[in-house]
């Protein structure tokens, strides 16, 4: 006999389908998948460790660059965790706004993944399809914060401001007539809630329009269907969250079972699979976004009828407002110390998680009493389930390969961190 | 001397279908980005000239000016050698097809026979571009490419041996001829299943989506031309379109009347219609096919490629044996406005 070797293969990490800078060394026999061997850390930005020599506020916004398109929940987590240490809990209102914009976020990713998902396995429409809706969601996160995706908007205590009364509006250019200006606006004139609930009055067609093009598509399910499956105990034992565990039939969800904010007062349901395969986890994740449209519809709802305050009204951990500072010594003096030391966190230690798009999201912050963590340890959905990689692809296809990529809803981000 | 002016006549007549068919293979690109465009709710290239029409003009030089790019352990021959070999049948094939009545450079016999041997040539510039460009992601598409082809070689022959039973002919024009008459009197009705096996075969011949695994852009990068750039790339790029619109035209001629109005021979509009030239409804005919690619590309996903053999060899070739078993009891019948 001689000296047999299998086809080995560099899998990225410059491959139009490795999801940023995923790195997989293939071992094949023919197509056929023997091992695939994930390496990561080429996205690896130390953020765990930066986190440590800044302010706890300083380091939000390093938190929405994690999973760069779950950026809220990401800092939900994190902001989490600070207020379990320093004891406060933000007014209703902030939590409501929280939940929205959590919700928000949630079918951000999602359309995210579908259309990425749609345009590993060759589907094209589907992903600018995706992008028409993200568009407008992401015009929310620029109305609320300023940024169109590193949002920076929660804030131990609640979150950076109120819901802007007015939504932004097109301009017209040289590129957009009077006419396309008009239609674009139609839905902006009103407040930001306005525009999201006609947002959220649209999006279920939209979604029926992404599943006529796949769901019962005859080539997406040969190509979804009995692809990586992972039983409901494997998939516990491998650490699985978020949909990737419901898509198995394990029906385990943050917001049901550790409900934090306002979970507990509104209305969903928790779409979970039966095979654990990718159609099925598919099927969980465009479920999760029509329940999602339904959680955001009931924020707008109770957000309408109760103004108040967003944030804490303790100026040792939130700055005092602008106006305050020019006209009050003690003001000037809670504002110079927080936007120069921050605050200082009672020693000791707090993980809080939240339900992000793509699985259990926490954060582990030890506290010596400084004004920095001690230690920050982020724990990401994404990495767990990437860690499953060979067992799922082994004994599939090349063309499976991308497909599991696309089910698992890979963002680098997360996962190098 | 008059064999000198015989051999200009003739590459003149080759330069008439070559300058019009590279002219529409640029439109083509342009076309299909626009028309995915409007389907995914885009513009499309609008930048270049007026509404963008100068965009395959761009292209082409853009790719004209860029280095030809020689892998180091390459086979610099076959590497080089591998577009021409792909561009090379696309081309010729184009000799056998009649355009309109009379309109055809060669009016051989064997018309039908010398376009399946083409079209089948074409894979080896496919095959030899995969394994010479040394690289694993060449050589996947190459093995992937030369399975497919092979397969849906044997279907789309069986599609066209019904043809051949249904016209009594392998002669392009006359095949049209058989099909002279209405709509309903055109092959593809009492064809159907083998028309639609042919459709599916020739869109899987091309390569092109949803059985574009060659390519498959998210697997295997590019494929058999993942190496490739410049000119040569180019000459790929070529290849693949005029495949697609040989592949259009050849549905027209086969199954679809050909120069034929869809009212012809009709007492009223017959006559009507024929007032616009053959030449016109052929090229009518051909561009909706060519739209049928493009709305293919836009709406399915891509078949993974051992579920695409089993649709060749499971499905199509069943279907097309069937289904001349039935046609040979049709003509023995002497069935419909067809046979009789």
């Amino acid at each position: 006999m001689g000296d047999i070797r299998s086809y080995t293969m560099n899998f990225g990490p410059q491959h139009p389908a490795a999801h940023g800078v995923l790195r997989l060394v293939l071992e094949m026999e023919g197509e056929t998948i023997r091992r695939a061997d994930p390496h990561i850390g080429l996205l690896h930005r130390a953020t765990e460790k930066l986190a440590e020599s800044k302010p706890y506020n300083q380091s939000i916004g390093y938190m929405d660059r994690l999973d760069y398109v779950s950026m809220m929940c990401n800092e939900h987590g994190y902001v989490l965790a600070i207020e379990k240490l320093l004891g406060i809990q933000p007014p209703r209102r902030a939590q409501y706004i929280r939940v929205m914009f959590d919700e928000v976020t949630r079918i951000l990713n999602h359309l995210m993944w579908l259309g990425a998902h749609g345009l590993d396995v060759g589907a094209m429409t589907v992903f600018l399809y995706c992008f028409r809706e993200r568009e407008d969601l992401m015009d929310v996160y620029e109305a609320v914060s300023g940024a169109r995706m590193h949002a920076t908007y929660y804030r131990p205590g609640g979150v950076y401001r109120d819901l802007p009364e007015r939504m932004p509006q097109y301009d017209s250019s040289r590129f957009r007539s009077e006419q396309d200006m008009k239609h674009l606006n139609a839905a902006r004139q009103g407040s930001l809630l306005d525009f999201l609930e006609d947002f959220c009055n649209r999006f279920p067609a939209c979604v029926d329009d992404y599943e006529t093009l796949l769901t019962d598509n005859r080539i997406w399910k040969q190509r979804l269907v009995g692809i990586g499956v992972v039983t409901p105990e494997r998939a516990l034992e491998l650490g699985f969250t978020g949909p990737m565990l419901r898509g198995s039939g394990v029906e385990w969800d943050l917001r049901r079972k550790q409900p934090y904010e306002v979970y507990d007062e509104v209305d969903f349901e928790i779409p979970v699979g039966t095979n654990g395969d990718c159609y099925d986890r598919y099927l969980v994740r465009v479920e999760e976004m029509r329940q999602s449209c339904r959680i955001v519809k009931q924020c707008i709802d109770w957000l309408r009828k109760n103004p108040g305050p967003v944030m804490v009204d303790d100026h040792k951990v939130v700055p005092p407002t602008r106006e305050e500072m020019k006209d009050d010594m003690e003001s000037m003096i809670h504002h110079f110390k927080l936007f120069t030391e921050g605050y200082s966190v009672p020693p000791g230690e707090a993980y809080a998680a939240v339900e992000a798009p793509k699985g259990e999201f926490g954060c582990y912050i030890v506290s010596d009493g400084a004004n920095k963590p001690y230690r920050l340890k982020v724990r990401a959905p994404g990495f767990t389930h990437l860690a499953a990689m060979d067992e799922m692809a082994s004994g599939h296809m090349l063309a499976d390969v991308v497909a599991l990529i696309g089910t698992q809803d890979i963002v680098f981000g997360e996962i190098d961190r | 001397m008059a064999e000198l002016i015989e051999l200009v006549w003739i590459l003149t007549k080759i330069g008439v279908i070559l300058g019009p068919l590279i002219l529409s293979v640029a439109y083509l690109t342009y076309a299909e980005r626009k028309i995915i465009g409007w389907i995914q709710n885009r513009n499309g290239p609008n930048r270049v000239g007026p509404m963008g029409l100068l965009q395959p003009f761009a292209d082409v030089f853009k790719l004209l000016f860029k280095e030809v790019i020689l892998p180091a352990n390459a086979n610099r021959f076959l590497f080089l050698i591998a577009p021409l070999l792909a561009l090379m049948p696309a081309l010729a094939a184009w000799a056998v097809i009649p355009f309109g009545e009379g309109l055809v450079l060669a009016d051989i016999n064997a018309g039908l026979l010398y376009v399946l041997a083409m079209t089948s040539l074409g894979v080896y510039g496919v095959i030899l571009a995969g394994w010479a460009a040394n690289s694993k992601y060449s050589m996947l598409g190459a093995m992937r490419s030369a399975a497919q082809i092979v397969s849906y070689e044997i279907a789309m022959g069986f599609a066209l041996v019904g043809v051949l039973m249904a016209a009594g002919s392998m002669n392009m024009s006359s095949i049209v001829t058989a099909q002279a008459g209405p709509i309903w009197n055109w092959f593809w009705l009492p064809l159907l299943p083998l028309f639609i096996v042919y459709w599916i075969s020739g869109v899987a011949e091309t390569n092109r989506a949803p059985f574009d695994v060659a390519e498959g852009e998210s697997e295997i990068v590019a494929g058999f031309h993942v190496e490739y750039s410049g000119v040569a790339f180019a000459v790929f790029f070529l290849a693949e379109y005029a495949n697609m619109i040989l592949i259009s035209g050849l549905a027209v001629i086969l199954f679809m009347g050909g120069w034929y109005s869809p009212f012809h021979g009709l007492p009223l509009l017959g006559p009507v219609f024929d007032l616009v030239p053959g030449l016109v409804w052929f090229v009518i005919k051909v561009a909706g096919f060519l739209y049928l690619y493009l709305w293919f590309r836009a709406t399915f996903p891509r078949y993974r490629y051992d579920q695409i053999m089993r649709l060749g060899w499971k499905v199509l070739i069943p279907v097309t044996v069937v289904w001349l078993v039935v046609l040979a009891l049709m003509i023995l019948a002497g069935f419909g406005p067809w046979f009789d």
